[in-house]
């Protein structure tokens, strides 16, 4: 079973592994879109990391919403609302239990998944987050190290792909042969929930 | 890359001081990162909220003012700000008549100002939104998060903040903001790459000798690069795909504008080529404006802006306007 302990673990363990990979993430960036994605994220997820600490929420759910609130008042850019929504309705959808079972939380995880791709409409294929997010949740029913293994070649495989959401579908063909920053940085975020879970 | 900064993380709150102390008619909260007109909220009139990454000065926090905005959002450099910001800009200008976000379609101001609207509703304001899209250069809408906002957002927020100041309804406000967009279109080139703070070093590489057709505002690359063209040549492709989307039957307001690093001189005389393409095409120009309105830090060229307008939309386009980057008639 996941406890709120487990959900404070994995945000401070974001905090941390997107700090490490800020510079690569900011330089995925730059071809593709505007330079500052890893930098964005490390302010976000510092904040949260802080949050959670400060407030110690007591549920898995309240660990999540938590974090997405403040990733939402503090990224800014699409970022920041796609990925605090992600977290804050996978939080709403983990309920008011003290403890959750890894089932519990991959239903929990589509839901989030799902609000994401209605807030931002990208579908898979599209170049975007969701082309780590969607893999690794149908992923997840088998373990948290399978989950962690579709994120990343989910977000390798977004390389040969052009972009049709956010900044870089601007490019049109030229957005051909680089991998998403976006996709990067959830597949980060899965890496420290498999971490975070001892796979 | 050197810069005239203290640290890349402080740029903004420093830019944030310093307006504060060169316009004390308007109030800078430099930690919530908000810019209002002093008098704000104006009794019985609609307020204008706009806002974007910084990095496009003196868009927006320097169109603040009288006949303008009431108040503006910086975010980070090239950064949606967050909903917190446009919340807290709603309820220090609202006068009870609604507040108008003007918003640069890019998917991040839109999700950011989308989640601010709610909030402000839920806070009992009248919240109406106008999303400016602009860019001609951005050609395959279907496919793509859609058309840019970018010279067309001054047009916007200059006519529909004439409209406001006259009492117009939030309604009737939002109306002017929607015909001003649809009747805009915008071309930008890049003569060279801008440098981020965060990064120091230019978000892409342009060779000597070759330019960049269809750029945007955050240093992305254009849709195609070719050699090197003349001011002549780029206005006539600027111009023609910027005619090619609008067939202005009426007379245009043109916006020549500067994206950082070109000096006013060759702006002037790329302006020069503009006229002389439109007097070719037959267009009649009502009003001209040359200058750095909708930068892109530092980067090297400009774009066209043409507004499409009848007497209506001039008359409030001359109305007067006080702000630290557009003033006149006061």
């Amino acid at each position: 079973m996941l406890d709120a302990d487990f959900f404070r673990r994995w945000m401070t363990a974001t905090a941390v592994s997107v700090g490490h990979e800020a510079e690569r993430l900011t330089a995925l960036d730059s071809p593709i879109g505007d330079a500052d994605h890893g930098s964005n994220l490390r302010r976000g997820f510092n904040a949260v990391a802080t949050a959670v600490e400060e407030e110690a929420p007591a549920t898995p759910g309240t660990v999540l919403v938590l974090a997405g609130s403040r990733l939402i008042s503090t990224v800014g850019g699409a970022s920041g609302p796609l990925y605090g929504t992600l977290l804050r309705r996978t939080g709403k959808a983990l309920g008011e239990a003290a403890e959750v079972s890894a089932e519990q939380f991959t239903d929990a995880l589509r839901i989030g998944v799902d609000a994401v791709r209605a807030l931002g409409g990208a579908a898979p294929g599209d170049k975007t987050m969701i082309d780590a997010l969607v893999p690794a949740v149908d992923a997840l029913a088998e373990s948290f190290a399978a989950a962690r293994t579709a994120a990343e070649q989910g977000a390798l495989a977004t390389t040969p792909l052009q972009a049709r959401k956010g900044r870089a579908s601007y490019l049109g063909e030229r957005s051909i042969g680089h991998q998403d920053p976006g996709a990067t940085s959830a597949a980060l975020l899965i890496a420290t929930l498999a971490e975070t879970a001892g796979e | 890359m050197k810069m005239l900064i203290n640290v890349p993380e402080t740029v903004v709150a420093d830019a944030l001081r310093g307006m504060a102390a060169a316009h004390p008619e308007l109030t800078v909260d430099v930690e919530n990162r908000v810019i209002v007109r002093r008098d704000a909220p104006v009794a019985g009139k609609v307020a204008l909220v706009s806002g974007g990454g910084s990095g496009h000065e003196p868009l927006h926090g320097g169109f603040v003012g009288p006949g303008m905005l009431s108040a503006a959002c910086p975010g980070e450099v090239f950064t949606s700000p967050v909903p917190d910001q446009m919340v807290r800009a709603a309820a220090a200008v609202d006068s009870g008549a609604g507040v108008l976000f003007v918003v640069k379609n890019y998917t991040g101001d839109v999700l950011n100002f989308d989640m601010a609207a709610e909030l402000a509703a839920d806070e009992g304001i009248q919240v109406a939104k106008v999303l400016v899209n602009d860019d001609v250069a951005v050609t395959d809408s279907l496919y793509t998060a859609g058309r840019r906002g970018t010279g067309g957002t001054l047009f916007v927020e200059k006519i529909a903040g004439a409209a406001a100041d006259e009492g117009r309804s939030l309604e009737q406000v939002r109306s002017v903001a929607q015909q001003v967009n649809d009747s805009s279109r915008s071309f930008g080139v890049a003569l060279g790459a801008c440098t981020t703070p965060a990064k120091g070093s230019p978000t892409f590489d342009l060779p000597p000798g070759e330019l960049e057709l269809g750029v945007g505002i955050h240093g992305e690359p254009g849709r195609e690069r070719r050699p090197m063209m003349t001011s002549g040549e780029i206005a006539d492709f600027a111009v023609e795909a910027v005619l090619e989307d609008l067939d202005p039957r009426n007379p245009v307001l043109v916006l020549v504008n500067g994206m950082g690093a070109t000096p006013l001189l060759e702006l002037y005389g790329f302006n020069a080529e503009v006229q002389r393409v439109l007097t070719a095409r037959g267009v009649s120009v009502a009003r001209t404006l040359v200058g750095n309105y909708v930068t892109s830090l530092d980067m090297a060229g400009a774009s066209v802006t043409l507004c499409e307008i009848d007497e209506e939309l001039l008359r409030l386009w001359d109305a007067p306007v006080r702000t630290a980057g557009l003033r006149w008639g006061v």
